[in-house]
């Protein structure tokens, strides 16, 4: 077998041949960028590729690189493999990077969901040879919900605490969750607040053309003292969670919108009212649609619940294996998606 | 059982006890008295014999499922709750039931008891595709037990005298001891006659709360009582209508397991309640608990037993006398009749009150605590009644300093319910040689912050995995504390301890530095063992 296209570095995921790293957690010559989360997207590096629609977010995340834009479906070639990205469905911007040299084909998934998300371009399969994929929920208790009925929950949430005189906080990450949430809700039950880390990410979202509903930054100033919170909807990073920052919108209903959110411990254990199960990450049959549509011989699970992942692929006759990462520890779980920035 | 599952959902969603208790309280006054009855029953943590194994479910629902065993396993790690990684994993489908809770049970949940399992499985199966996700996920915990809802008997004892307008120790009183959940059950539970109190029925416990500070700031010595804390189960003995009722503080009825307790109850006047320890006694002096435990769910007790373990009941309170409910009378006076009460009975061992003028005396004898095989020392005020629960104020544990190992933590297992999914069950090592030798295993002391960041290096610093349980990387050193130690043959470090847990996280130490077996085997000689 020829060498492999993509191997694991010190300094991450590298491609050999066209000398360049996929979300290099140390900072590189040259850097393809799957997405923008502080995990994927490191500064330091002398040169980005990313895709096109999310410059603007990689420009705030990583204060204006050498970055070099790169629309979906186009390819450069570098040291003679050709490069493309195609979109990932994750985040505004996400893409999988796929890698061709001398008819191998390579894809690595970077983060990714099939679920339908109105601010970011969705998920499409791209054949391969090899698919580098993610498996952070994967465990078959992961399924999601169609997001219809996901949404109507957080309005019926939202609605009856307004009713109630009581303010909904909402903890999502700052960068694509909290715009997902803003692009789900029904805008007209009450004012919406952001706390200053997703009023950022939301503005670059609206720059890069994501229409989103209005909201204010908690920060600014907001009259009508207590009373300007009940009956509104505040959205606020996971970190913000028992914090004083929090403790401001009493009295309220706490709920945190994440993947985590299917097993009733891992929100019991944060003491919220709600959980509700909205992920930017495949569950587990989402992984396995995506992973059949890549039509790959081989399979590198990583960041996640990889090592089941494997097993399962193998034993349904799939080569496949675990290949390590530090986009989240082996086997890791309640790890926030985002790192604190 | 459409109404029972929004119940569950309502109590699920809200870690307010305060409107924990209302969601319960509409939800009784909703519903039948059958359903509302099985709703108690369930809700304060009682449960069946479970009628299907656990064993058994599993296999069903990774067939539903269609996933292998193994893979099963890892969703149960990860999940922590078998009812729940049933519902998660069964195959959608199903719509919300319209009957009711009593009628689930009564005719698809008891019945699975008297199948053969063929016919169990096409119950469950049955069940399971009728029933939507959350009726499920409910279903399921029915046949599992143990809720894990967030509510006690006592929310469930708030709401009961919510929607009936009753007082709650009336309410806490009637849902002690047994009874079937019958619709009559629970118009007795909630009738207005008060005069109702069972022949066999105990008291709610009045626990003490633990004293951290310096006990001068309860004032004057002359307003307290002092006893000893002794190590024990804590009990009460209720002698009504020529009976003899002896209870454990798990509202378990333990009478046919303490012949020698039920002897001495037989001969106490009728109408009596004594608040006390269960203990291991021999010739006028307590024995170390882990003999106790030999006594310990064992349901038939053997001569040898007998003779080798004896108990008695170490009186400290007079909760009934002469009939009636002293509970509102101070515990001076309380303790007055249980002396004379004692005086005529000399198989009734009396907690002997301890003798102080000053805080400062009170303090040197419970220096002594250890060479007594008690813990330390009660505090009650000599005005207080007798409540119910734990209340703040009358009542104090002042224990003595726990023991402290610095050990190596070298195991790790995922916790359960609200810990499910986090590494939070830990095994120590001590020393031996250049060995690291398992000595205790304990799972709290740590602040959620501490536990996520060792659940963080538990997942970067396994070395093998043996089914749930990870071999870590022996680098954390904690500082252990524990209550009592004993040599064992059954553990492999020869010492068993007793109420481990983790006291601080020594960042400050390495492993190098953590405590040897040895050392741990010196505490052996101090005395308590």
């Amino acid at each position: 077998m020829a060498a492999p296209l993509v191997e694991i570095t010190d300094a991450g995921l590298y491609c050999p041949v066209g000398d360049f790293h996929i979300d290099p957690w140390k900072p590189v010559g040259r850097a393809v960028i799957t997405h923008a989360h502080a995990d994927h997207a490191r500064p330091g590096c002398g040169s980005y590729l990313a895709a096109a629609p999310g410059r603007r977010l990689l420009d705030v995340r990583l204060g204006s690189p050498n970055l070099t834009p790169l629309a979906y479906g186009e390819t450069v070639v570098r040291n003679g493999v050709s490069v493309s990205l195609h979109p990932a469905g994750h985040v505004l911007g996400s893409a999988q990077v796929r890698l061709e040299h001398r008819g191998e084909i390579w894809v690595v998934s970077g983060d990714y969901k099939l679920e339908a998300d109105p601010t970011c371009t969705p998920f499409e399969p791209v054949r391969c040879h090899t698919f580098i994929t993610e498996s952070t929920f994967g465990l078959p208790v992961y399924r999601w919900d169609a997001p219809a009925d996901l949404f109507a929950e957080v309005n019926s949430w939202w609605r009856a605490n307004r009713d109630a005189g009581l303010a909904s906080v909402i903890f999502a990450y700052s960068l694509g969750k909290a715009q997902r949430v803003l692009a789900g809700v029904d805008a007209t039950i009450g004012p919406i607040f952001t706390h200053g880390a997703v009023e950022r990410i939301t503005q670059a979202y609206r720059e890069s053309g994501i229409e989103l509903p209005p909201t204010t930054a908690v920060g600014e100033s907001v009259r009508g003292g207590k009373k300007a919170w009940a009956g509104a909807l505040v959205i606020a990073p996971p970190s913000a969670d028992g914090s004083p920052w929090a403790k401001k919108f009493e009295p309220a209903s706490g709920a945190m919108a994440s993947g985590w959110m299917r097993v009733r411990g891992a929100r019991r254990r944060r003491a919220l009212d709600r959980g509700f199960v909205l992920s930017d990450h495949a569950d587990w049959p989402g992984l396995l649609t995506a992973i059949r549509e890549t039509c790959a011989t081989r399979v590198l699970a990583t960041h996640g619940f990889a090592a089941v992942l494997a097993r399962w692929l193998r034993d349904h006759g799939t080569d496949a294996d675990v290949i390590a990462t530090r986009f989240g520890d082996e086997d890791e779980t309640q790890a926030p998606e985002e790192p604190p920035t | 059982m459409k109404a029972f599952a929004q119940l569950y959902a309502e109590l699920d969603q809200t870690t307010r006890t305060g409107r924990k208790v209302e969601a319960m309280a509409r939800y009784f006054a909703a519903v039948p008295p059958a359903d509302a009855a099985w709703a108690v029953y369930f809700l304060s943590g009682r449960k069946p014999r479970q009628a299907v194994p656990a064993k058994r479910l599993k296999a069903w629902a990774w067939e539903q499922a269609g996933i292998p065993e193994w893979l099963f396993g890892e969703c149960y790690h990860a999940v922590g709750d078998v009812a729940e990684t049933l519902a998660l994993l069964l195959p959608d489908g199903g719509t919300a039931s319209d009957r009711t809770l009593a009628e689930w049970v009564h005719d698809r949940l008891l019945p699975l008891r008297e199948l053969s399992e063929a016919e169990q499985k096409a119950s469950v199966l049955a069940a399971w595709a009728e029933l939507d996700r959350p009726q499920r996920f409910v279903w399921n915990k029915l046949i599992t037990g143990a809720f894990r809802v967030g509510v006690s008997q006592l929310l469930v004892t708030r709401a009961i005298a919510k929607v009936s307008g009753l007082d709650g120790d009336v309410v806490a009183h009637r849902l002690m001891g047994h009874w079937e959940p019958t619709p009559a059950f629970y118009a007795g539970v909630t009738a207005a006659d008060a005069a109702d109190a069972a022949l066999s029925r105990p008291y709610p416990f009045f626990l003490a709360h633990p004293l951290e500070g310096d006990p001068a700031a309860l004032g004057p010595p002359a307003e307290w009582q002092a006893e000893w804390k002794w190590d024990g189960i804590r009990s009460q003995v209720v002698r009504r209508g020529g009976q003899s009722f002896i209870w454990s503080r798990g509202e378990e009825l333990v009478t046919d397991r303490y012949p020698e307790l039920k002897a001495m109850a037989d001969r106490l006047p009728d109408g009596t309640v004594l608040d006390g320890e269960i203990l291991p006694w021999k010739d006028g002096a307590v024995q170390p608990f882990a003999d106790l435990q030999k006594r310990i769910g064992r349901k038939t007790v053997g001569k040898k037993l007998l003779a080798d373990v004896p108990v008695v009941v170490m009186a400290y309170d007079l909760v009934e006398g002469g009939g009636v409910d002293l509970r509102d009378r101070p515990l001076s006076e309380r303790r007055e009749m249980l002396e004379v009460l004692a005086a005529d009975h000399p198989a009734l061992v009396l907690s002997p009150r301890i003798a102080f003028d000053t805080w400062e005396s009170l303090a040197r004898q419970r220096a002594a605590s250890r060479e007594r095989r008690v813990e330390g020392m009660m505090l009650k005020r000599r005005a207080s009644p007798y409540r119910v629960g734990r209340v703040r104020g009358d009542w104090w544990k002042w224990k003595v300093e726990p023991y402290a190992v610095d050990a190596v933590l070298i195991y790790a297992q995922q916790g359960h319910g609200k810990r499910s999914g986090l590494f939070t069950d830990y095994t120590f090592g001590v020393w031996d040689g250049d060995q690291l030798v398992p000595f205790a295993k304990a799972y709290s002391g740590l602040t959620d912050v501490e536990i996520g960041e060792v659940d963080a290096f538990v997942r970067r610093n396994t070395r093998e995995k043996f089914g749930p349980v990870r071999t870590v990387k022996p680098e954390l050193v904690f500082e252990l504390g524990f209550e009592g130690i004993q040599a064992s043959s059954r553990h492999k470090s020869g010492v068993a301890v007793r109420f481990p847990r983790m006291l601080r996280w020594r960042t400050d130490k390495k492993p190098e530095d953590a405590d040897t077996l040895e050392q741990v085997k010196a505490l052996l000689a101090q005395g308590v063992g």
